[in-house]
């Protein structure tokens, strides 16, 4: 609708301003809160080489619970920047380190010995030794660590909640 | 005294005008049928929800939301803090009746056709709260800082990052970071304490306000059917023929049921006492058995059973679907039968969605396909089971006790996934 030249009056014209100023307010304002909030998505992969401590803790041919610091933190976070994980030392310095979360929906899964599967407590998930699948609803073997032995340590790279957006843990 | 008090609300009532909208909203004319016991739901839930800002602004005065001290302060609350676990056990059970009451109060509604033209939008105004009360419900659940909240959440950033490309970036947003930890708990502290509940306030505004404007709806009647050209004229007819002024008519009804609901809800309180916390949420603790609160119950059944290969699909797409169903409702069957006993196809779907969502909250209860994680006992096998039995009775015997699988014999029945494939009887 083209407004009829007598009504372009001043204060029709200031009403206008009024919002177009608005607008750019509005626009400026949502940059930084929408940045805000959405932050800890910009940041691609929070990874780092964590020691999981000397080679010898893990007898060779077990597999034991394990536990480190997650090295991104925060003063305030209390237990929960303790992550457990599963250390599996086949021989010398051959391992597999299977992060705690169960592939299916992110439950502990836990060792045991006796049968030599890993079971999840939640939806029925069951792995063998070597993380790979052997019952119920997990869609892949259990998430893996890279790992690393140096100086005598087991070293891992971790830091994420692995899941299947995002598995390399 | 009584002049004094009449001339101070005189001179509020100058100021405020306020009297003469409550006046028109006491007075307003509501069918004399819709004055019925099944009306009570929804001015339950309200009152429930105003029980839970009361309780929840208590708790929030002592509860403290970082993630190395929440779990600290509930267990303050529940021991230390004067008549803390009451209100942890109110506000708790609270959350409980809400939900209860707004699922009754939905089926009452839907069965009732009370959707129909011209009440579309109350319905969708409906279907923001029934979302926002289940968003409160699960936020709530991971305030309560322990081992079910931590693995509650690992459970929500699992299923985020089922996400086709984008899943790790959904994932670090809802748990703002990398991992389950300090942030992820302030961020549902403000979900829970600030985010929903305004939209809650917000739009139970826009749901009274609607229920007031186009009225309450009629006790439907088999054969009435709704036209959108001559609906609104034949409800004004019946409420000015057989109707009745909302006070004290109506509200009486509402006023007894939420009143027994308050004192129900006490009582509750009273004798089951606080809901958790269970154990620390030290994630290191690996000897938990993780469940949601009851409501969620059904869900976590859900993705037990359903097939793999549907799951993520089902995951993803499921609640899009069934959410969009819900708010599409009133635009798919906006007019027409209102009464149940002319719509046998929604008593079915109700039948159909009580049944599946109790059947599966049953079946959550104890959890059928999980191992009972403790069973491994190390008991030794009765010698009154391995008496008389044949070499490779025996064997397997060997087997079973080496593997331990030989489940606490104390258990007259005993569940669990592995006894019930490999247990033997006398």
């Amino acid at each position: 609708m083209t407004p009829s030249p007598e009504k372009t009056s001043r204060r029709n014209f200031l009403f206008r301003i009024g919002i177009v100023i608005n607008v750019i307010g509005a626009a400026l304002f949502a940059i930084p809160v929408v940045g805000y909030v959405l932050s800890p998505a910009r940041r691609f992969t929070w990874l780092d080489w964590i020691a999981l401590g000397p080679v010898t803790d893990y007898p060779e041919q077990q597999t034991r619970l394990a536990e480190y610091i997650n090295p991104f933190k925060k003063s305030w976070d209390g237990e929960t920047a303790k992550i457990p994980c599963w250390v599996r030392r086949m021989a010398g310095e051959q391992f597999q380190v299977f992060a705690i979360n169960c592939t299916h929906l992110g439950c502990p899964v836990r060792w045991f010995a006796e049968s030599e599967l890993f079971m999840c407590p939640c939806h029925g998930g069951v792995f063998y030794s070597d993380g790979r699948h052997a019952s119920g609803p997990p869609p892949r073997p259990l998430y893996q660590y890279k790992y690393k032995v140096e100086a005598g340590k087991l070293w891992i790279y971790a830091g994420e909640l692995p899941t299947l957006g995002e598995p390399e843990a | 005294m009584m002049q004094a008090f009449k001339s101070v609300a005189r001179w509020l009532d100058e100021r405020l005008q306020l009297g003469q909208t409550i006046a028109e909203v006491a007075a307003h004319p509501v069918p004399r049928s819709s004055a019925s016991w099944w009306y009570v739901f929804g001015s339950a839930t309200l009152v429930v929800f105003i029980l839970q800002v009361v309780t929840g602004i208590c708790l929030a005065t002592v509860y403290t939301p970082a993630a190395n001290r929440a779990w600290d302060s509930l267990i303050y609350l529940n021991y230390q803090q004067p008549l803390g676990w009451y209100l942890r056990a109110l506000h708790g059970w609270g959350s409980n009746f809400m939900v209860a009451l707004m699922f009754v109060h939905m089926i009452q509604v839907f069965l009732f056709g009370a959707y129909k033209f011209p009440r579309e939008l109350t319905w969708v105004a409906g279907c923001v709260l029934l979302l926002s009360t289940l968003g409160m419900a699960f936020t709530g659940q991971v305030l309560r800082f322990d081992q079910n909240a931590y693995w509650g959440l690992g459970i929500g950033a699992s299923i985020a990052g089922r996400t086709p490309i984008i899943g790790f970036k959904v994932v670090h947003l809802i748990l703002g970071g990398p991992i389950i930890a300090g942030e992820t708990l302030s961020r549902f502290f403000a979900l829970h304490v600030f985010v929903i509940p305004g939209l809650l306030i917000a739009f139970v505004g826009l749901h009274l306000y609607l229920v007031l404007r186009l009225g309450i709806n009629e006790w439907p009647m088999p054969g009435r059917i709704v036209r959108r050209n001559s609906y609104i004229k034949e409800y004004e007819e019946l409420v000015h023929q057989d109707g009745e002024p909302f006070m004290p008519f109506a509200a009486q009804k509402d006023l007894v049921f939420a009143g027994l609901i308050i004192l129900s809800l006490l009582v509750v309180a009273a004798i089951a006492g606080p809901i958790g916390p269970n154990g620390q949420p030290d994630p290191t603790i690996i000897q938990t058995v993780p469940r949601p609160d009851f409501f969620f119950l059904w869900l976590f059944s859900l993705f037990a059973l359903l097939p793999p290969w549907t799951e993520t699909v089902l995951m993803l797409t499921g609640p899009v679907a069934v959410i969009g169903l819900l708010f599409a409702l009133p635009f798919i069957s906006g007019t027409g039968e209102k009464s149940w006993r002319r719509r046998p196809f929604s008593v079915v779907i109700v039948i159909l969605a009580v049944t599946l969502v109790g059947t599966l909250t049953w079946l959550g209860t104890f959890s059928p396909w999980s191992p009972v994680m403790d069973a491994w006992s190390a008991t030794p096998t009765p010698i009154d089971y391995v008496k008389g039995r044949t070499p490779l009775e025996l064997q397997g015997a060997v087997l079973v006790q080496s593997k331990d699988l030989v489940v606490d014999t104390n258990h007259t029945k005993p569940e669990g996934f592995l006894f019930n494939r490999l247990s033997w009887t006398k």
